[in-house]
């Protein structure tokens, strides 16, 4: 039986860990009671409730989801297309690739896993100009467009990501049983189906926590779309939408904190679902 | 599969030769350029790819058969690595030691650019400002975490929900909460300290330190949570037996069986530190002024090397000069990296 805390210790725990709590969530607090006010109400006394009230929440969040220069809905779209054609693809691709590389041992297979975990390493400052000058120029030449363009960034970030998610699934594939796909190939499955349907199956966990890295990533990545699709240009991520709708009303906080509560909300939605596959992926993603 | 069927050779060969045509013909355009299917020849360079695979995939062999699924399989996360990682870092490379413009380059310079940007004061105050910050970040936010973390591995009440609370800044993107924070600052916290914090340079360095922490601490106790736990409870009765009160039993005990973790949260908090650029640009977007550094005024008070780097090429539209910036900054990350290795492997061999 463990040592029972004196009460006094307990309650400043406790204490402690309310201040923090505090702390942490205060801007969430202070965004969402001055998202319910004007602007005048908000610079003139921004942690009361005073002049709050739910039609001026309405009347904000009109005129920022019709805002021209935001266009929520739009941006949103975007974001979520990008984001989830990005991990479906990485997960696809990086589990073929995962599986390749480790059930090959050949100098090529050696030589490829070394490249994509040195690779880890590089900074995107360092790629990001060279970038889109390759990718304006080969999109040119193969009349491809692929920078203002959805499925150009979504080639870049399997690109970008790629590397983390072959290092986390070649973990896993090692931990799956050769017997396995040698039972399977006995009994007739082919080379690619054993793939298809043993691998990936089993990779499940793997692929959860790669999913949510990667996701956490290019959903709040700033700068890579803002290169690619330019600070104006028509497509936008949500990202780069409250980047430029900031930049256009200076100092109107009613619709600034409006614009970030709404591009905090779907995160948080998320979190709230699945907190637990979130922390835990998180924390699994760093300690590999 | 087995018995190589002379209709699926036929389809093969059909899938092959059509997609290795798609290919000649989207090439003889690119080259050639004009004509009336131009605007169409993305579209059948993809067709062309896609039915080259195809082709292979059915080709009726099973010497072969596992090569070429390797090769399928290998083959688009290879593709888009190669042309988003490593041809941007080869000629990334090779445009710092050149007049690059962003689009094109007329002569070679040799070290011109990297000489260049150690004469400008303004570079190595960004430099000397990411440093600091990269110091007092690994340190204060490792200490914050692992505060964070015992208190949420202590007998505490509704240990689940003040994870989550301490963990939930680091779902925000940083341009978001980087606003955020600049209304705390300027129209909150401004009538607790006089004037915003932002308005000063040191003040405004302060700033952004603070929310960093802020944003990162959560994520750093995760993890430190997570090496806590796997301390063995019996060693710690031990521990208690053998009369160790609490601080003892964290610095001989916990902090020693935790030390790998610990690597792992500076080099994580240093790295991350050092490329900080989303919160930067938010927060202050570089600007504060410094009076007198090296005999000259600076504008950019609190402009990070990545924020740096970003304005040399597309602000200053100075690109040559903002790559030889970049290809420091990979190495700076590289010797970091590669003494963290060192220092995980060597711990390795001592446990």
């Amino acid at each position: 039986m463990k040592t029972k805390l004196k009460t006094s210790t307990f309650v400043t725990i406790m204490v402690i860990a309310i201040i923090v709590a505090l702390y942490t969530l205060a801007p969430f607090f202070l965004v969402c009671i001055n998202v319910l006010k004007n602007a005048n109400g908000i610079v003139a006394d921004p942690v009361s409730l005073a002049g709050a009230s739910f039609q001026q929440l309405m009347t904000n969040l009109s005129n920022v989801v019709n805002n021209s220069n935001f266009s929520f809905w739009y941006a949103f779209g975007t974001s979520a297309l990008i984001t989830i054609l990005s991990l479906i693809l990485l997960a696809l691709f990086g589990g073929m690739a995962a599986w390749v590389i480790c059930r090959n041992k050949t100098v090529w297979s050696n030589v490829i896993y070394m490249v994509f975990i040195a690779s880890m390493i590089i900074p995107f400052q360092v790629v990001m100009l060279p970038l889109i000058s390759t990718f304006r120029d080969v999109g040119n030449f193969v009349g491809i467009s692929m920078l203002q363009s959805i499925p150009g960034i979504v080639f870049a970030y399997c690109g970008f990501g790629g590397a983390m998610t072959v290092f986390i699934l070649t973990g896993m594939v090692k931990t799956v049983p050769y017997d396995l796909e040698e039972a399977a190939s006995i009994d007739g499955c082919s080379y690619e189906g054993i793939y298809f349907r043993i691998i990936f199956p089993l990779l499940r966990p793997s692929v959860v926590t790669v999913t949510i890295l990667n996701g956490m990533w290019i959903w709040n990545d700033y700068l890579l779309p803002s290169l690619m699709l330019g600070q104006n240009g028509k497509v936008k991520t949500l990202p780069v939408a409250v980047q430029a709708f900031v930049g256009s009303y200076v100092k109107q906080w009613d619709l600034i904190l409006t614009a970030a509560l709404l591009a905090m909300i779907p995160m948080i939605i998320i979190f709230l679902i699945a907190q637990r596959q979130i922390m835990s992926g998180m924390v699994e993603g760093a300690v590999k | 599969m087995d018995s190589p069927n002379p209709m699926k050779k036929a389809l093969s060969l059909l899938f092959l030769i059509a997609g290795v045509a798609c290919l000649g013909w989207s090439l003889a355009m690119d080259c050639a350029g004009g004509g009336q299917l131009y605007q169409y020849r993305g579209a059948v360079l993809i067709i062309g790819i896609i039915g080259f695979f195809a082709g292979l995939y059915l080709f009726p062999t099973m010497t072969h058969h596992r090569d070429i699924v390797n090769v399928i399989f290998l083959f688009p996360l290879l593709f888009t690595f190669g042309v988003t990682v490593i041809i941007p870092l080869v000629l990334g490379i090779f445009y710092s030691m050149t007049d690059w413009t962003g689009i094109r380059y007329t002569q070679f310079v040799g070290l011109a650019n990297y000489a260049q940007m150690f004469r400008e004061v303004s570079f190595l105050w960004s430099l000397l400002i990411t440093v600091l910050f990269v110091v007092f970040n690994m340190v204060l936010v490792n200490l914050v975490g692992f505060a964070l973390a015992l208190l949420c591995t202590s007998r505490l009440k509704g240990v689940g929900f003040f994870r989550a609370a301490y963990f939930l800044p680091n779902l925000i993107g940083g341009i978001v909460l980087g606003y955020v924070w600049q209304f705390v600052f300027n129209n909150v916290l401004v009538k607790v300290t006089g004037a915003s914090l932002l308005t000063k340079t040191p003040s405004a360095f302060a700033a952004i330190i603070i929310v960093y922490i802020w944003q990162y601490a959560g994520y750093i106790m995760l993890i430190y949570v997570n090496g806590l736990v796997t301390v063995p409870g019996d060693v710690l009765e031990a521990a208690a037996i053998d009369g160790a009160n609490a601080f003892t039993t964290l610095l001989r005990i916990k902090i020693p069986m935790i030390a790998s973790t610990i690597t792992i949260c500076t080099f994580l908090t240093l790295t991350s530190a050092f490329k900080q650029f989303d919160v930067n640009m938010a927060l202050t977007n570089g600007t504060g002024s410094v009076m007198d550094f090296m005999g000259q005024y600076l504008s950019n008070g609190t402009q990070m090397l990545a924020l740096n780097i970003y304005n040399t090429a597309i602000s200053k539209n100075s690109y040559a000069l903002g790559q030889a910036k970049a290809v420091l900054f990979f190495i700076i990350l590289a010797c970091v990296s590669l003494v963290q290795v060192r220092i995980s492997n060597s711990k390795e061999v001592e446990l």
